[in-house]
């Protein structure tokens, strides 16, 4: 794995740049010579993120993959990890490179773009900001399940501070009753404090088979299980309060690595927190949580880093920063550092089998899930 | 590796088509192909679509949007983006599900809808170029396809009127198409020299129309090709795709290396040595005349330089040694850019089952590929289909 950014802007590179370091890193991590070694490149990217007609077009020669099989998956980096699964699987390759990134801070009308996102004859026309979609859903789930307003406090307050320990995270912070008191209401129920703010950054994975791994002399990671789903895209028809996007790419994610009762069998998991609600939503829908019973677990301290499910050890994205379509490889790239043994000040004791989740954010009720673990 | 069949495909009529949204016309497609196969949507697996550039449909994340229209709703759901050349590459990124055993039945769906794009289609293309080196230039598609194409002619010593046949060939086979949007019956070679001067050498009846439009093909696994008795169906049995650097300025346009390099991948998968003896018929991507010429010299169906003879000889007419673009291609059904799937694997699928009605080669073939193009002259894909 190779990680580059992870702050609100990088001025000083282009997102050529920023993908250029991160690739390096991954290829030095791995041992591999991208010309040499590698079968496959998949970028994970949209045109109105990147301010192209066609991104494509420009993944290339930063990544070493000039003159080789390429291409660009639209969806979030575990969509690209899936594919680079799949590839190795039918055997063509034996080796893959993933990459997803991040340049918010080049897009001067972020808000903007997301909005460009609804539906553009039955949503858009009503002026809304995209994120009040996450208001209604939050809305949604917070009454469906009865979850009060102090769970979502505790979410923000372990992942802030979770991200203290992550010299990768830039939203590192101890946050106490009086913030949250002061966070500005913005998309009812949701305050400032539980909205993920947007940062540059960029994570490639490689990929590699059984035989490649024990050739190349890698300490391998391996993906267990990994699956995906999307829930209608219409905001009318789809699941608001249930996630059931992540449900069902658990439920693929799971039957293919065997795990029969994940919330007993997995060590810490990783799930998409771009508002905080989401991350209780996300461990009720892939089961790590009973239904309607994440809110009460989390003010009780289960999911922080000493808790019976460590969740977010990273500071998630309300402390590393919203990555967007690399939101996803971010988290896997944080479950592989815990399950290394890695993570610093962060470790997990004993990690051994993780969870990661994502979701392509606001308007979509898409997402993945890959469950990681180290060991045959 | 586990062998993949497309059993079913379907498409939409090529047109501007105001009255529908791009999830409409994923679903007149998608049905279109469901239909075909004798399949429904509960028997599909995973769904993955294609479509290019999000700025001609006017939506952010275009592939979420559409996403009901392709049945792609509680499904494991995927979208491929890699320029034009998204009009076959979606097909291996649905083969690859299945070969990787992880799916069985596969719907791909492709769509664009350019209309919407005002004040034309053309303005998304502003958007494509290096912001730093390319972008101040203000340079447009058409005017680096006459680069490409007059490099071709020059260093080959290619006549106009050796690439104006292409053009004539295929809006003359596009007449039997059913989806049709330029076909011509009458055209003759002079019509495509006396049209308006785009920017030289490349002439408004050089280049294929932009279109509305939707695609999807049917893959399953050799299992429920077995176990369903299906008979209709031809098999994919080589993949290939390759990406050239995006510094289009920095290499000789006179030959599509990357273009060749996906052939061979796709070639070497498919056990073919001799692709000029044991390739029947190939349908590369038209969507200028010259390039039907250059991606069958990259695909190493013709010398380099040497398609043009082929063209100027009949090997390449419907009733040839060599048929190309049977269907009548971009040139003559038209290029709504991935969802020409419809003219490029769906054509490969009805030749290779006896489908094709009035398009039908009259001899038979066994063997067909297909390749689209994309991205800055840098992206080709290629696949290889049995009978």
């Amino acid at each position: 794995m190779g990680v580059a950014g992870f702050r609100p802007a990088t001025p000083e590179y282009s997102w050529k740049e920023l993908m250029f370091e991160a690739a390096s890193r991954a290829y030095a991590d791995a041992g591999v010579d991208p010309r040499e070694d590698v079968g496959s490149f998949v970028t994970c990217a949209e045109d109105y993120y990147e301010g192209f007609g066609i991104f494509d077009e420009f993944v290339p020669d930063q990544l070493g993959a000039v003159l080789r099989p390429t291409c660009t998956v639209s969806g979030d980096g575990l969509h690209g990890l899936a594919t680079a699964f799949m590839q190795i699987r039918t055997g063509l390759f034996d080796v893959a490179v993933v990459e997803a990134h991040s340049k918010a801070s080049d897009v001067v009308t972020l808000d903007g773009v997301m909005e460009h996102a609804l539906d553009p004859i039955w949503t858009k026309p009503l002026g809304g900001h995209a994120f009040v979609t996450a208001g209604l859903e939050a809305d949604a789930y917070l009454r469906a399940t009865r979850t009060s307003r102090k769970a979502l406090d505790a979410v923000i307050v372990k992942n802030r501070g979770n991200a203290l320990l992550n010299p990768h995270a830039p939203y590192g912070a101890r946050i106490d009753a009086r913030h949250l008191d002061a966070s500005e209401e913005r998309f009812r129920p949701l305050r400032a404090l539980d909205i993920s703010a947007p940062a540059d950054g960029c994570v490639v994975a490689v990929v590699a088979s059984d035989a490649a791994s024990r050739r190349l002399n890698a300490e391998p990671v391996w993906i267990r299980g990994v699956g995906w789903a999307s829930d209608s895209p219409t905001l009318e028809t789809r699941d608001l309060a249930g996630a059931t996007y992540a449900r069902l790419a658990a439920e693929r994610a799971y039957r293919q690595a065997k795990l029969r009762s994940p919330a007993t069998e997995v060590d810490l998991a990783e799930v998409d927190d771009r508002f905080s609600y989401k991350e209780l939503q996300h461990l009720e829908a892939i089961g790590l949580a009973k239904a309607g019973q994440a809110g009460t677990q989390a003010v009780k301290g289960d999911f922080s880093i000493d808790g019976r499910l460590p969740v977010n050890v990273s500071g998630g994205s309300l402390g590393c920063g919203n990555v967007f379509e690399a939101t996803g490889l971010h988290r896997v790239a944080e479950v592989v550092k815990q399950l290394r043994g890695d993570a610093g000040r962060g470790q997990v004791d004993g990690a051994k089998m993780g969870v990661a989740q994502s979701w392509r954010f606001v308007p979509t009720a898409t997402g993945a899930v890959a469950v990681l673990g180290v060991g045959r | 590796m586990r062998k993949v069949a497309v059993i079913g495909a379907g498409m939409t009529l090529f047109r501007r088509r105001l009255q529908e949204t791009p999830k409409e016309l994923c679903y007149e497609a998608a049905r279109g192909a469901l239909d075909s196969a004798g399949l429904d949507l509960a028997d599909v697996d995973a769904v993955v679509s294609g479509s290019a550039p999000d700025a001609f449909d006017g939506v952010h994340m275009k592939g979420e949007y559409f996403l009901d229209g392709c049945g792609g709703t509680r499904k494991p759901y995927m979208r491929v983006f890699t320029g034009g050349g998204t009009g076959v590459f979606s097909t291996i990124a649905g083969w690859w599900h299945v070969a990787s055993g992880l799916a069985d039945v596969v719907l791909v769906v492709n769509e664009e809808k350019m209309s919407s794009c005002q004040p034309h289609p053309q303005s998304v293309f502003a958007h494509i170029w290096d912001p730093i080196l390319d972008r101040p230039l203000q340079p447009n598609l058409i005017w680096i396809f006459a680069m490409e194409m007059n490099r071709y002619m020059t260093v080959h010593g290619i006549k106009k009127e050796d690439i104006a046949r292409v053009a004539v060939k295929n809006k003359r086979n596009a007449v039997d198409h059913p989806c049709a949007q330029l076909a011509d019956p009458h055209i003759t070679v002079d019509d495509v020299l006396k049209s308006e001067v785009m920017a030289w050498p490349v002439q408004r009846l050089d280049i294929s129309p932009p279109s509305d439009g939707a695609a999807a093909v049917v893959l399953a696994s050799e299992d429920v090709v077995r176990r369903r008795r299906i008979k209709d169906r031809a098999w994919i049995s080589g993949v290939g795709w390759c990406i050239d650097s995006t510094m289009w300025t920095d290499r000789d346009l006179v030959f599509p290396e990357y273009v060749a390099r996906a052939a061979q991948m796709a070639y070497k998968m498919a056990k073919i040595d001799r692709p000029r003896k044991q390739i029947d018929f190939a349908e590369p991507y038209d969507p200028f005349d010259y390039k039907e010429l250059h991606h069958l010299e990259g695909l190493l169906l013709a010398d380099k330089g040497g398609a043009p003879k082929l063209t100027r000889d009949g090997v390449t007419e419907r009733d040839g040694d060599l048929p190309v673009c049977p269907s009548g291609g971009l040139m003559g059904v038209g290029n709504p850019i991935a969802a020409t799937m419809g003219i490029k694997v769906g054509e490969l699928f009805w030749q290779l089952t006896g489908q094709a009605g009035k398009r039908q080669i009259p001899h038979e073939v066994r063997t067909g590929v297909t390749q689209a193009w994309g991205d800055l002259m840098q992206y080709g894909c290629v696949v290889v289909m049995r009978a």
